[in-house]
Formats: structure tokens, sequence, C-alpha cells
């Protein structure tokens, strides 16, 4: 059901990020000012620039969910913050590496971009910890969806907030995109469609695992019942994991067979 | 219970709606049940009413949340005075003193905003009445604003005692313009938060763990606005620009919070 497509979009995903990182390395001029260190500019921007708009589009995607009810829009809603967390957590240290080598401190308050994204990621680090402090599956992702469509309209809110509350002091590289050689913003846009390309396979494969682990799940169950099992009626532990349950999901693959053989 | 009095049944009806919990006599269920065709027995202003009233009755019986605020706030004056090592502050330093007290002081009262509704029922009660979900919303909102603003009346005379060094009053006008924005914004966000929160595990952490990052901007206005107010000279009054950012934060998440609290009351 999501794997469709895994095998092309990894392909060119591998494709588009080696030709990125070879023009990064090899191919793009050396910045007057910053020289070398300012190459990471084309790993951290597309990372920032991906991560929000993944935290965004788990919004989105749970405004669907508290629209249509149906669990698959939770699920992607989970899988995008979950994958826009780690590229988070990859952007705030190639964002510090950068604070230090061009300005000596390992951080910079009076960078609003960089203040503005560890407010939005402090505020996504407790989604996890919402969806497990809750046990009900049902009311885990209606409240997940509730703090994901909040969380997402705050991101450009305090955006704002956070750059009018700061002086511009330093440079800005992203303000001034426009007026880059032409080799410098070549070479950035294909980086941030190698890192959306990125995000979209790695997201893509947790939602093709986490669909098959879950329909394993429910076939074995369901064998076990076939078997005539009847020790094993316990509910399947929930584990460590806050990943939205599936089992509603798994079970309409075989909807005839799910109640009768529940209601034994 | 059908021979119940036809003209028994508006009072007992109305009587739901003045309490506003369904912990009604048996005569109401039924009173509803023979009715089940009225669509709104009490617009929404009146339930807000009601609920506003039973919320703020039980805080003036029970004296749960906005004692402990005030108290809480002085203490922290005094705590931050040995831990800055200072006998009087101004400008940004007075500032931020002042709202990152009122910040955590607010948090005591809104993880406590609907710990009653959750553990005695509450949301039972009112999700079995037949009225607009989002009354609680508002009730509950307005409720957390009297507290803040009683929080205020309290924290900010004992601030200009304590700690403050220019003197309070011609900046009071100005600070309470800039107060009452930045309350509006914390009651739609606390309001939303507590709801969110408080059927959870561990609701005392997530509580203030979601609502302090989405109270950033408040603070980053309110801070800058009130910092010229308590400078020493107290030359300029605020800059409008963050007066209408903290308008704007504030209209923004009251939408939001009018959109999403009914999904919270769903069960």
């Amino acid at each position: 059901m999501y794997g469709k497509g895994l095998r092309a979009l990894g392909i060119s995903t591998i494709v588009v990020m080696a030709v990125a990182l070879g023009l990064v390395f090899f191919w793009v001029p050396l910045e007057a000012d910053q020289g070398f260190l300012q190459k990471i500019f084309y790993v951290h921007v597309p990372l920032a620039i991906v991560s929000l708009c993944g935290f965004v589009a788990g919004g989105i995607f749970a405004i669907q969910h508290l629209r249509t009810r149906e669990q698959k829009w939770d699920f992607r809603s989970y899988v995008a913050i979950h994958m826009s967390l780690i590229f988070g957590v990859a952007t705030l240290i190639t964002g510090s590496i950068w604070a230090k080598g061009s300005w000596g401190h390992w951080w910079e308050w009076d960078e609003p971009t960089l203040v503005s994204f560890l407010i939005v990621f402090l505020l996504y680090a407790t989604y996890q910890p919402l969806r497990f402090a809750i046990e009900d599956p049902e009311r885990q992702s209606r409240y997940a969806s509730v703090f994901a469509v909040t969380a997402g309209a705050f991101v450009p809110l305090n955006f704002i907030a956070v750059r009018a509350s700061t002086q511009f002091l330093h440079p800005r590289v992203l303000g001034a995109t426009s007026n880059l050689p032409w080799q410098m913003s070549l070479t950035f846009v294909i980086s941030l469609v190698g890192m959306t390309l990125l995000f979209t396979t790695l997201c893509k494969y947790e939602l093709t695992v986490k669909h098959t682990r879950a329909q394993l799940r429910a076939l074995r169950r369901l064998a076990e019942r076939r078997a005539g099992a009847r020790t094993s009626a316990t509910p399947p532990s929930r584990g460590r994991s806050a990943a939205p349950s599936l089992h509603a999901t798994a079970m309409t693959a075989h909807p005839p067979s799910t109640h009768p053989e529940r209601s034994r | 219970m059908s021979t119940a009095v036809p003209d028994a049944q508006p009072a007992s009806a109305q009587q739901v709606g003045e309490v506003g919990e369904v912990e009604a006599p048996p005569s109401g269920g039924a009173g509803q049940a023979a009715q089940p065709h009225r669509a709104r027995p009490a617009g929404t202003l009146s339930v807000v009413r009601a609920l506003l009233r039973k919320e703020l009755l039980v805080e003036l019986r029970t004296l749960e949340s906005v004692p402990g605020m005030s108290l809480f706030a002085v203490t922290t004056f005094v705590v931050f005075h040995f831990a800055l090592n200072r006998n009087s502050v101004d400008g940004d330093l007075a500032a931020g003193i002042l709202w990152v007290t009122l910040l955590f002081a607010a948090m005591l009262g809104v993880n406590r905003l609907f710990v009653a509704d959750a553990d005695q029922g509450g949301f039972d009660g009112f999700l079995l009445a037949p009225v607009d979900r989002s009354a609680m919303l508002f009730a509950k909102a307005t409720a957390l604003l009297a507290y803040l603003v009683v929080l205020e009346l309290v924290a900010v005379p004992a601030f200009g005692l304590l700690l403050l060094s220019p003197p309070l009053g011609h900046a009071l006008p100005e600070l309470i313009g800039v107060l009452a924005l930045a309350d509006i914004g914390i009651a739609a966000i606390g309001t939303l938060v507590a709801a969110l929160a408080v059927r959870t595990r561990a609701r005392d952490l997530l509580g203030p763990l979601l609502a302090l990052p989405l109270l950033v901007p408040i603070v980053i206005g309110g801070a800058r606005a009130s910092s010229p107010l308590l400078a020493l000279g107290h030359a300029t009054g605020p800059s409008g620009r963050w007066l209408l950012t903290l308008g704007l934060y504030d209209l923004v998440f009251g939408l939001i919070a009018y959109a999403l609290f009914d999904f919270l009351l769903e069960d």
C-alpha cells in the first residue's frame, strides 16, 4: 500500500543527493568571506526548510484526520512530525557548527532563524511524550492531531515574532539568496530538491515498515485464533513506541473475517 | 415519570442550564427525554454565563488556584532578589523578572484549570448537556483571564514595592494595556493546552512543556513592550509594533483554540 514506488524514489534520492554533494564539494566556488565553511549552508538550510515544511505538513495531515477521522491521516501526520524532528536535530547540530565556525560561539541568540527553530523544536519535542501519555488509541490520535494543528500554525507565527524581536546584526546568507552567483543558487536548489527527496523517501519507508508490521501482527493474531489458541487472547502490548497503533488499518484489509473472530 | 407535570419541565431545564452541570435530578433528565426534538434549550451565552459562574463559585469556595498563584509570584520576587543579589531592578531586567514570574504563576493556574472536571466527572456532565461545546472554552478562558487579573492585582504592586526602582505609577496605565493584551493570549493558549494535557498520564509535566514554547511570542511582545515603561527615565511608551504583535497573536490563537477545542471534548 505504502511501498509502491519506493525503489524508484530511493534511487532518485541517492542520485540527486550524490549530484548535490558532488557539486557542493567539487564545483561550486568558495565564498569570499567564509571560505570552505560556507559550504555547510548547502546542507543546513535545506535541512531546516524541509524540517519546517514537514512540521507544517504534519499539521495539514492532522486537519485531514480531524475532518475525516481516517486513521491513515494520523499515521501520516505522526510520520511527518517524527521525521521532521530527526531532521530538526540535524539542523540544530549543523547550525551550531556553522555558528561556531563563523562567529566563534556554538550558539548565537542574534540569529532569529536559529532561535525560532529551537523554540519550534522544543514545542515538537513534546509531541511524542503527549502521544505516549494517552492510553486510548482513538483519543491519542485525536489529541495528537489537535496538537499538530496548533503547532503547525505556531511555526510561521513564531518565526515572525522572533524575527521582529532581533536586530539584524549579522550578514544573512539566506536573505541574500537572490544575489548569489548562479553556481551557488543552482547548487542550493539541487541540494534542496535532494533533501526533499530524502525526507519523502524516509517518510515513505517508515510508513511502509510500520504498516507492514501492523498487518503482519494482525495476520499472526488471526492465524493464532484460527488455530484455536484461546490462551493468546491478551491484547497486544503497546511497547515503547508512541506511534499510532494501526490495528484498525490493518484490520480493514480483512473486514469480513475480523468481526466473527472477535466475537468468539 | 411520564406523569410529570408539563409546566414543571421548563423550570427543570432552566435549572440544568443554570447550574451548568448535569448532576441534575432525575426529573430533569426525564423532562429532556420527553422532548427530544428541542434543538437548543439554552443559548451559548447563557451556558457560558452559567459555566463561568460555576467556575468562579468553585474557585471562591475552594480557593485552589488564585491564592497559590499570587503567593507564588510574591515568593518568586523574593527568590529573584536573592538570586540576582540586587535590591532594585529597572528596564530590561525588570521586564524580564515580571514576565517570567507572571508566566510561571499562570502555569500553576493552567495546570489546575481542568483537573476538577477531569477527575470528578465535570466533562461527562457537560457532554451530556445539549449545549455548544465551545461554551466550555469561553467559560474556562474567561475564568483563567479573571485569575490572571487577580494575580496581577497582587503581583504587580508587590513587584513595584519589592524590586522595581522607578516608581510604578508613571508606567501603570500603559503597563495595564500590555498586561491585558498578554493575558488574553495566555488565557486562550492556556485553556487549549490545559484541555489537551489534563487527560494524559503526565498532565503536570505536559501542561507547562506544551504551553511554554507556545507562549514565547507573548513573552517577547510583553517584555519588549514593557521594558521601556519600567526603565529609569521612562522616556518612551511601548512601541506600537509589540502591541500589534500581541494583539495579532491573541486573535490567531483565539481562533485556533475555538476551532480545535471541540475535538478535545468528544469522549
